[in-house]
């Protein structure tokens, strides 16, 4: 299968299903099904196999961090789940994703409402040159998810949520570039929740940013997991082992092993993952 | 030089390397000092140039004073030069070329940045380029023979007759005119804001790009929402670019501009402008107040090019400034 055409490639002005804000809490009925099913989903870019059928679960409301090393495919699957590969020439893939029990590669999957479900978080900070107010409100002014008179709180709530309100209250109208990096990453991962997203896709989310401002990220995906179910991909072993529920090793585009982070790092099954985390390889 | 032995004496290397120390400092200095004049040379120049305009144009200057930018009349025989139509023809035939131009290459830009296949961008883009390298004659002379007949028969009897209430449209159709002057103008700028906002558009980290597709914009949002806001000051100075071209455009302009000295409503009239006009009547001139009349006229388009210049940079610098401000965008 070539990439994917876009089903929508139309202006501004299509209109959109409005989505009434979601509250975060879950209903006991989904409890039972996981936030995302990977079903023997393998990727190749044109001629090299990237990841090579995967198959587990990611638990709702609970932290997953994928680990390994450089170049197994990390980024790879999380580009996977929203799509975000589709826009490279030659893409190839088998198997299916489903995110809250639907599918993300069934013909016809409405590709601006799967990024809207599914909130990515970039290796760096990608703040628009816009102000600080405007980048939270990015995500729901373009899917029209709330009335301009609730954007505001909206936009408030976000900031809040990604412990930065505190800090820009002041200055929502002052461009989001002045702001530090942590900060700015912070204020991605307020834009990212201003989608009110089903799941939060974090692509090595600290790997730019200093001690503090790490700390200060992972004490956020921290209280993030009450409500949102968060999947992390992280180069810092002691990372994963402080913010994760469970944890999956990558190592050539398979799954070594997926398991209760302390499992992992404790008594991990496989010598890959054991040679790994000690710092053996990678 | 840090390991040598004991038997060794250890400082000749030392000497050697303060002394091709202070050589090389020596070498900074003149080199320092070579750039330095080099700078100086572009803003003496520059002010000689203005003094050169000055004086040469000190006769019409005493004669006509500041009339001379408010009044129209231009008879070389009596001696009576106004030169208002000039700078009429000149800002007009500028707007009408940006006009035209400005979203058609941004357009191209776009589609070559953002949408073409891979295959597709480098040659357009080389052949646009191509296009820059034509000399201005040629350009003129392509008008002449192919622009304006085609323009006199199917576009400007059209324009004619769906706004007929406007008068910019109205009139005698003779096809040199201020209309096609624009239109030439703006088909030699466009591969200059072409080429250049397509280098600012390709300079757009694709972060940005993945940011907006990540929240949910369609292509054609990610490049209205986030690539275009990212690139602006940049296009900006692509359409500074263009719009210099366009003010001091000579060769083609005179070829297919008509070059009266009439202000008409219609665009279709011809008209004249400061940089034609310059260049058609300097070899006729016969009497000092001719020239003296040109000269002023060579001193006004340097004022005018450089206000229009300050005044769009002035423009722009607000704009990059305020839409990072304000919750306005979408
Ligand atoms: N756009 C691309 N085109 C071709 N190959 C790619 C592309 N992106 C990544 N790859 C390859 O896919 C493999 C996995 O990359 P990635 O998912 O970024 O790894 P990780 O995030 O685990 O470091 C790497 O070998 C990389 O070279
Ligand atoms: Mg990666």
């Amino acid at each position: 299968m070539s990439a994917t055409v876009r089903p929508k490639t139309s202006f501004v002005t299509t209109p959109r299903a409005t989505l009434a804000p979601r509250p975060p809490a879950v209903s006991p009925s989904e409890r039972g099904t996981p936030a995302v099913d990977i079903r023997g989903f393998s990727f190749a870019y044109g001629d090299r196999q990237v990841l090579r059928n995967l198959e587990f679960s990611i638990e709702r409301t609970a932290v997953t961090a994928i680990i390994g090393p450089s170049g197994c495919g990390k980024s790879t699957f999380l580009r996977s789940i929203n799509r975000l590969n589709d826009l490279i020439p030659g893409t190839r893939h088998q198997g299916d994703i489903l995110v809250e029990g639907r599918s993300v590669y069934a013909p016809g999957t409405d590709l601006v409402a799967l990024r809207q479900r599914v909130g990515m978080v970039f290796q760096r900070p990608n703040p628009f040159p816009k102000s600080v107010f405007d980048n939270v409100a990015y995500g729901p002014r373009l899917n029209r998810l709330v009335s301009r008179r609730d954007l505001p709180d909206l936009v408030e709530r976000c900031l809040r949520q990604a412990a930065l309100w505190d800090e820009v209250k002041d200055r929502l109208e002052e461009p989001a570039t002045g702001l530090s990096g942590g900060q700015q990453q912070r204020l991605c991962i307020a834009r990212t929740l201003g989608n009110q997203p089903e799941l939060l896709l974090m692509d090595e989310p600290c790997s730019a940013l200093d001690p503090i401002a790490t700390q200060r990220v992972e004490e956020l995906i921290f209280e993030l997991k009450r409500d949102y179910t968060i999947v992390i991909v992280t180069h810092n072993m002691q990372q994963a082992a402080r913010v994760s529920d469970f944890t999956g090793f990558f190592d050539r585009g398979e799954l070594v092993e997926f398991d209760d982070t302390e499992r992992i790092f404790t008594s991990p099954a496989h010598e890959r993952t054991e040679a790994y985390i000690t710092g053996r390889f990678g | 030089m840090t390991t040598s032995l004991a038997s060794e004496p250890s400082t000749p290397p030392d000497v050697q390397e303060s002394r091709s120390l202070e050589l090389a400092s020596y070498g900074d200095r003149v080199f320092r000092w070579l750039l330095t004049l080099g700078a100086l040379f572009i803003p003496v120049l520059l002010g000689f140039l203005v003094y050169e305009l000055w004086q040469g144009s000190r006769l019409a200057i005493g004669e006509f004073g500041l009339s001379f930018v408010t009044t129209s009349t231009w008879d070389p025989v009596a001696e009576e030069f106004g030169a208002l139509p000039l700078i009429f023809g000149t800002l007009i035939s500028a707007t009408i070329a940006l006009v035209i131009a400005v979203p058609l290459s941004l357009g191209v830009a776009i589609y070559l940045s953002e949408f073409a296949p891979k295959s597709v961008r480098q040659p357009v883009a080389f052949l646009i380029s191509l296009l820059a390298a034509i000399p201005s004659v040629v350009y003129g002379l392509w008008g002449i023979f192919v622009l304006i007949p085609l323009l006199r028969t199917t576009a400007f009897p059209f324009l004619r007759d769906a706004f007929a209430f406007l008068p910019l449209f109205q009139g005698p159709i003779y096809g040199p005119s201020m209309f096609s002057a624009g239109i030439i103008l703006a088909i030699m700028v466009m591969p200059y804001i072409m080429s250049v906002s397509r280098e600012v558009l390709l300079a757009v980290p694709d972060s940005q790009r993945e940011a907006a597709l990540g929240l949910g914009a369609t292509r054609w949002e990610a490049v209205i929402t986030a690539v275009l806001p990212y690139a602006r000051s940049g296009i900006a100075g692509a359409v500074i670019l263009g719009l210099g071209r366009a003010l001091g455009e000579t060769m083609a302009v005179t070829m297919v501009i008509g070059n009266r000295h009439e202000i008409a409503a219609s665009l279709f009239a011809p008209g004249y402008t400061m940089a034609a006009a310059i260049a058609n009547e300097f070899s006729e001139a016969v009497g000092d107040m001719h020239l003296s009349a040109l000269a002023y006229v060579a001193f006004l388009l340097f004022v005018v090019t450089v206000l229009v210049n300050a005044g769009a940079r002035l423009l722009i610098w607000r704009v990059a400034r305020g839409s990072g401000i304000g919750s306005k965008a979408l």
